[in-house]
């Protein structure tokens, strides 16, 4: 079972640029979240600030708390162990280039001390079952590179890789904007049957996707949090005048 | 009036194309240029004087046709050993320090600029700076000092590895994308995990290709080693002791009045460059195996 966040006061900084302002938000368990607004409003800086990559810039930093489960996770943790329970997808398909398809999914267990030979088969192939990978590299699994597959494999083999480590929460920033539709909707897929296991959160800077896949919607603008509300009422009647010029496509 | 234009700038397009073409073309020309008229008049100096004897036997006196320089050759296997194991993995360890750990810091910085002016460093002051170091003086803190050594030479060209090895390293470590490292934050792998067993083994082709670069380097000097492996006329393999290896026998027997030592010295460089090559091969080929299909 995935567990919710509970955002409080959160503010987040790259050097003197103020880049989210007193973020307060509840994302639900076991539901995906979308996070859309125009590029720089500071959802990517958010959702670093969900497992702590933000603070590995060295100018970066970071107040306020923010609570998954009972864990607060900038007070009761170190940033290592959160990461283990927060998944994170990138915007480009990121595979270890020197590493089999095999050892690319084992890779978060296997760098953290976890060598039992037949448990690490069972994770590896239902990890890339759920990321719907398996039955393109079954035969290929320890003969080739992660790095030799298509671009929308890849980020499948990305995503099977953060889930090998069983987290709780799955940000995925942007998953899909570098890969053709045919690959996007494979993900979109993909992010539907995983909510009833994981909490998802995804920036997105496609509206049509956030419509698809999230119940619950949030817009930022300028680091602050304009709205956050079923995925539905944000697209069919925002309360805010900036929100509804946003999704109408009047900027940005 | 346009199309002529148009045409005439085409052609002019097309010309200037064939012309950067040949220049690149020559360019290449002059860079393997002398490598190949080096081999090829070692060849032609050297190859005849080179049979089993050169591989199996220790030089005669002079006067005395025949012999061989197996002694060099044995010599030259254990300075180098013993060079590769004190500047590989030092000057990895530096370059990921430098990379990885110590980025921006002054301790980095300080240590970046000492290994350049490290790699400035004449070859002959690296052979009296040991001499003064480990072959006048015996430590007891340190093996095989106090007099020439097997040992002693290997550290002078072990040192003398260490600033190519540690630079390459640092920037081959540079090229890996910032996405792959954090690819491995992001699955909660601490952060000297994360450097050992992903940022390293991805820069790995090109870090073995600055060892090998700085081993190739070293494997060709001759002036270190006057100072401190000495040079000896028989046959040892031992650290304790003086031992010959193959460039300074050469710059010794071309040296020399004698005919026979000449022709050793020819085929001594011939077999020196061979040698160097096939080690590099070795070590490219022994490191291109076991790489995955659709890596590059």
């Amino acid at each position: 079972m995935g567990v919710g966040i509970a955002v409080t006061n959160l503010n987040a900084w790259y050097g003197t640029n103020h880049t989210l302002q007193d973020i307060n938000l509840n994302i639900p368990a076991n539901h995906a979240t979308a996070l859309i607004g125009p590029s720089g409003c500071g959802k990517s800086t958010f959702v670093r600030c969900l497992n702590r990559m933000h603070e590995t810039n060295p100018i970066a930093r970071v107040t306020g708390s923010v609570r998954i489960g009972d864990l607060d996770i900038y007070e009761d943790a170190k940033p290592v162990q959160i990461r283990r329970r927060v998944g994170m997808v990138f915007q480009r398909p990121n595979p270890f280039p020197t590493m089999s398809i095999y050892d690319n999914v084992a890779s978060g267990l296997k760098l953290n001390g976890y060598s039992n030979r037949r448990v690490l088969d069972e994770i590896v192939e239902r990890s890339l079952k759920n990321s719907a990978l398996w039955d393109e590299v079954k035969d290929d699994l320890k003969k080739k590179s992660g790095a030799s597959l298509s671009g929308g494999q890849q980020q499948r083999l990305c995503i099977a890789r953060a889930l090998a480590v069983d987290p709780e929460v799955l940000l995925m920033d942007e998953p899909a904007s570098a890969l053709d539709p045919v690959s996007t909707s494979k993900i979109e897929d993909l992010i539907f049957q995983l909510k009833s296991q994981y909490t998802i959160v995804i920036v997105t800077h496609n509206m049509q996707q956030a419509a698809r896949v999230a119940e619950k919607t949030g817009f930022f603008l300028n680091g602050r949090l304009v709205e956050f509300d079923s995925t539905h009422k944000i697209f069919t009647n925002p309360s805010d005048k900036r929100t509804e010029d946003y999704i109408t496509g009047r900027f940005g | 009036m346009s199309t002529t234009t148009s045409d005439f700038r085409s052609r002019m397009r097309a010309v200037t194309d064939d012309a950067v073409t040949m220049l690149a073309i020559l360019a290449t020309l002059l860079v393997i240029a002398p490598l190949v008229a080096i081999f090829g008049y070692l060849l032609y100096r050297g190859a005849s004087s080179v049979n089993l004897d050169f591989f199996t036997k220790i030089p005669k006196p002079p006067g005395e046709a025949g012999g061989g320089m197996a002694n060099a050759i044995l010599g030259s296997g254990v300075v180098l050993a013993v060079a590769s194991l004190i500047g590989v993995p030092i000057g990895i360890g530096g370059g990921i320090f430098l990379a990885e750990f110590g980025r921006g810091t002054k301790l980095a910085n300080t240590i970046r600029f000492t290994a350049d002016v490290l790699n400035g460093v004449p070859s002959i002051v690296m052979g009296m700076a040991i001499y003064l170091l480990i072959v006048s003086p015996r430590h007891s803190f340190i093996p095989f000092s106090g007099h020439f050594s097997a040992f002693a030479g290997g550290v002078a060209l072990g040192i003398m590895m260490i600033p190519t090895v540690c630079r390459t390293t640092e920037e081959m470590l540079l090229m890996v994308p910032h996405a792959v490292r954090e690819a491995a934050l992001g699955l909660g792998i601490p952060n000297w995990r994360s450097v050992l067993s992903i940022t390293v083994k991805t820069a790995s082709p090109g870090i073995i290709t600055g060892c090998m670069l700085a081993f190739a380097r070293i494997a060709g000097e001759t002036a270190p080693l006057i100072f401190t492996a000495l040079g000896n006329a028989y046959m040892s393999a031992s650290l304790d002791k003086p031992i010959e290896t193959l460039p300074f026998q050469i710059y010794i027997f071309a040296l020399s009045p004698y005919e026979d030592w000449h022709r050793l010295a020819w085929a001594g460089s011939l077999v020196l460059i061979v040698l160097i090559v096939m080690a590099v091969s070795l070590v490219r080929w022994v490191t291109s195996r076991g790489v995955l299909k659709g890596n590059t």
